[in-house]
């Protein structure tokens, strides 16, 4: 079969008309432009796309079915190891995972995994094919806190055997991240409510306005009957730089200004309560996903000129590759091998941040070349700062829960079995990995809903 | 949804309402706040909780801007979309023999259990309250229950001391040496203002701070303050903090950020609610 050299690019709406709107950016393929992408697969012997995919999603069979035109049975063989295609498909960082290993991407360009995941992902997803059959209720409760991707997927294992599950949530919507961090223009939010609609179809019950830890206890869960809990509660609590002028107004944490947006819709402020205010320069700093998603909602509120600070140079930037691109068509300005060193203020308002201008030196123990102060210093004139530079897991239930041990950065232990010190307490996502990817949030979700359902069977009762 | 089960006007600016609110009542403690969201498309606002009966949550709240008035609008048998709590660290009853609470205005709600808390300890307690009038001096009669002294401060003068509070405080803390404690609550110039004063007195000082808060549980990073130098959250690490080791100015600065846009929020603020 002939290969077809370059892979099919996805549509995307206008660089220059939606910078003034928050409608999704990237397309999505038609049926004939998923097919012409599928047939680029080699299905090589030993695919080593699957090896690279932390769920080992069976790509190439779901990619073989897709051109047998069995589209019902494509969305199913990636259902099978991943619940949130439509998800995945937008959000993965693929060039690292299963595109990065894809053995086209050595001569040519990988195969669009992610492309096509979205494309079987949103048909299954109109379509209705979740499968939301679910056997009959063993009268056994199980707790889940936290309604990220790793609650959602260890909610959805856990009922799928049969237990009476509750999701406890200490916002007043259902996602975690997927809901108050990551814009609709990458990942539009009835997305996200078809996924918890499917869990709730499915007899998940969904408890908002419940900070475990405050509301209830984890003692008080089990004292309730819960059988097991998850802590699924994420990386939620931003870090700063620690350098002067960090509490000026006009400051903000990137979950700040995220949240203002997304969950609190301030963007169509005043006709929602919730106000947002940035200003015509606005500095992002740091370079992962959520400083190019700060930057682009930036620039849809209508800020004049927005521009990333990072400290590294343009290969280290974390963020995916599409993000990157995006920000770049969208004017993003990028001034790297910048690191803040201190915002100054007039009247307690932020006017102006001072970098030191970095260079490259050895590689550091991430194998990126490390950043060494040049002690010259640039300063740029601002009206708001958006810092976007890492989050640690919240405090709240290491606060509130007694025995469950720790690590000093925040993170939850948890052994092999994904249990905390706690018997019967398990944990995942980001709050025991520190702030990583929703794919591996989901996949620790649903792992440990087996080893729940082992302990839990295990257990005299 | 939390049905609000009673409503009580208690001037023209505060009402009072208990809300059915099982989750926050469990676990509530004194010094602790719950955040609402008056309907679907509502901000999230906090409030002190000031009582707990059973499953039933008391909240006080002066009627400030577009949310707060919005909640007014609501009465008993509505409900209320979002309220979630208890949030913020319990307080912190320190080993004291005399303590004095300090309120201004609406700050009277958030020190009623805080001030009763260190009675329930054996702890003798006083009262200064201060208002712009005699009407705004609100919960006199729960204060008199277990208050050892009540001063009152007026600025208009139609009740007690014409003055304002820190008037009436450092006369008592002139003339009275067994005073070894403060608990201010009320708009942030008062509470340094008093900090200033107890600094100079020796005494030491618990403030509640109100910076602007969103999620209320860590996240955001909106509601920070700078405590002897360092950069705390309010709703997680707070509410309550020393005194001396607060900047004020900053609080002051970073509460009045959106001061514009709060005035713009009043579309339709007719046409919600009944
Ligand atoms: C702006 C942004 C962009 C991102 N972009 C990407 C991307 O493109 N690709 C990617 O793979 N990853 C991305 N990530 C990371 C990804 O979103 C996270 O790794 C993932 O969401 C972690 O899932 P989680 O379920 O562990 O936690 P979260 O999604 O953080 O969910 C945790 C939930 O628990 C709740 N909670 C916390 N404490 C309690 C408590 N005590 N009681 C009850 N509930 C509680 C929280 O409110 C929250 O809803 C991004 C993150 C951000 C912030
Ligand atoms: C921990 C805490 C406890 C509080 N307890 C009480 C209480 O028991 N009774 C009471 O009447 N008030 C209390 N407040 C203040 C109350 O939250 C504000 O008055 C209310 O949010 C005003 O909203 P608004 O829309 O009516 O007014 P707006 O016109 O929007 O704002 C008026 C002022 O209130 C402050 N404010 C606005 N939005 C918020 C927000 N989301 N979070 C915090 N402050 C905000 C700002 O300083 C603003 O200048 C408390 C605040 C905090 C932080
Ligand atoms: S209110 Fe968001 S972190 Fe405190």
């Amino acid at each position: 079969m002939a290969v077809k050299t370059q892979r099919t690019r996805m549509r995307t709406q206008d660089s220059i008309e939606r910078q003034s709107n928050f409608l999704e950016v990237a397309l999505g393929y038609s049926y004939d432009e998923a097919i012409a992408e599928a047939r680029r697969c080699i299905d090589c012997k030993n695919p080593r796309c699957v090896l690279a995919c932390p769920v080992e999603v069976n790509i190439p069979l779901f990619i073989k079915y897709l051109l047998e035109d069995a589209l019902d049975e494509a969305f199913e063989t990636i259902y099978k190891d991943n619940i949130l295609p439509s998800i995945c498909g937008r959000v993965c960082p693929q060039e690292s995972q299963c595109e990065g290993a894809c053995i086209l991407g050595i001569k040519s360009t990988p195969v669009a995994i992610g492309a096509l995941e979205r494309f079987v992902g949103d048909y299954g997803m109109e379509k209705h094919l979740a499968d939301t059959t679910v056997p009959e209720l063993k009268h056994k409760k199980v707790a889940v806190i936290g309604s990220g991707p790793a609650g959602l997927a260890n909610a959805a294992g856990l009922r799928k055997k049969g237990y009476d599950v509750t999701v406890f949530e200490a916002l007043h919507k259902f996602g975690g991240v997927l809901q108050y961090g990551i814009p609709d223009f990458r990942l539009p939010k009835n997305i996200v409510e078809n996924e918890v609609q499917n869990l709730k179809t499915m007899g998940v019950e969904f408890v908002k306005n419940a900070v475990i830890g405050k509301s209830l206890t984890i003692d008080q869960l089990f004292e309730m009957g819960y059988q097991s809990v998850f802590i699924g509660s994420g990386a939620g609590l931003p870090s700063g730089l620690g350098i002067p002028g960090e509490n000026l107004s006009g400051v903000y944490f990137a979950n700040e200004f995220l949240t203002r947006v997304n969950l609190m819709k301030s963007r169509s402020f005043p006709l929602s309560a919730t106000p947002v205010k940035i200003g015509d320069n606005v500095a992002v700093v740091g370079g992962g996903n959520v400083a190019m998603d700060a930057a682009r909602t930036a620039k849809r509120l209508g800020a004049k000129n927005v521009f990333i600070v990072y400290r590294r140079d343009e290969a280290s930037l974390p963020a995916r590759l599409e993000e990157i691109h995006h920000a770049k068509d969208e004017a993003i300005d990028f001034r790297l091998l910048r690191n803040p060193v201190e915002i100054l203020g007039e009247n307690r308002i932020v006017k102006q941040v001072v970098c030191e201008i970095m260079a490259l030196g050895e590689p550091d123990d991430s194998g990126r070349r490390r950043p060494v102060g040049t002690g010259e210093t640039v300063t740029f004139d601002i009206d708001s700062i958006i810092i976007s530079i890492g989050q640690k897991p919240n405090p709240i239930l290491k606060d509130n829960t007694f025995g469950l041990k720790t690590h000093s950065w925040g993170g939850i232990i948890t052994d092999e079995n994904h249990m905390t010190s706690i018997p019967g307490v398990f944990a995942g996502g980001d709050v025991v990995s520190g702030a990583a990817t929703v794919i591996l949030a989901m996949g620790t979700g649903k792992e440990a809903a087996e080893t729940m359902h082992q302990y839990i069977q295990n257990k005299k009762t | 949804m939390y049905q609000i089960m009673a409503k009580k006007t208690l001037n023209k600016d505060v009402d009072l309402m208990e809300v059915k609110a099982p989750l926050v009542a469990r676990n509530a403690k004194p010094g602790q706040f719950i955040i609402l969201r008056v309907d679907d498309e509502g901000e999230r606002i906090p409030l002190t909780i000031a009582g707990i009966d059973g499953d039933l949550v008391t909240i006080i709240y002066q009627k400030m801007g577009y949310s707060t008035q919005l909640l007014g609008k609501k009465s008993v048998g509505d409900f209320i979309e979002d309220f979630v709590g208890p949030l913020g660290k319990a307080t912190h009853i320190r080993k004291k023999n005399h303590v004095i609470g300090v309120a201004g205005g609406v700050g009277s709600a958030p020190l009623l259990p805080q001030l009763k808390a260190y009675h329930d300890q054996g702890i003798k307690v006083s009262l200064i309250l201060g208002g712009r009038t005699k009407d705004h001096l609100i919960l006199q009669d729960e204060y008199a229950a277990f208050c050892d002294h009540i001063y009152l401060a007026t600025d208009d003068g139609s009740v007690g001391e014409k003055g304002f509070v820190t008037d009436v405080l450092k006369k008592q803390l002139d003339s009275d040496p067994t005073i070894d404690h403060l608990i201010a609550i009320g708009p942030v110039i008062m509470m340094k203002y008093v900090t200033l004063m107890a600094k100079a007195h020796g005494v030491s000082v618990d403030v509640s701070l109100n910076p602007i808060m969103i999620d209320g549980t860590g996240m955001c990073g909106n509601c920070r303050v700078t405590i002897a130098n360092k950069t705390y959250f309010a709703c997680i690490d707070g509410p309550d903090f020393p005194g001396e080791e607060v900047d004020f100015d900053e609080l002051m600065s970073r509460q009045s950020y959106y001061k514009d846009e709060e005035h713009m929020c009043f579309i339709d603020l007719d046409n919600h609610g009944r």
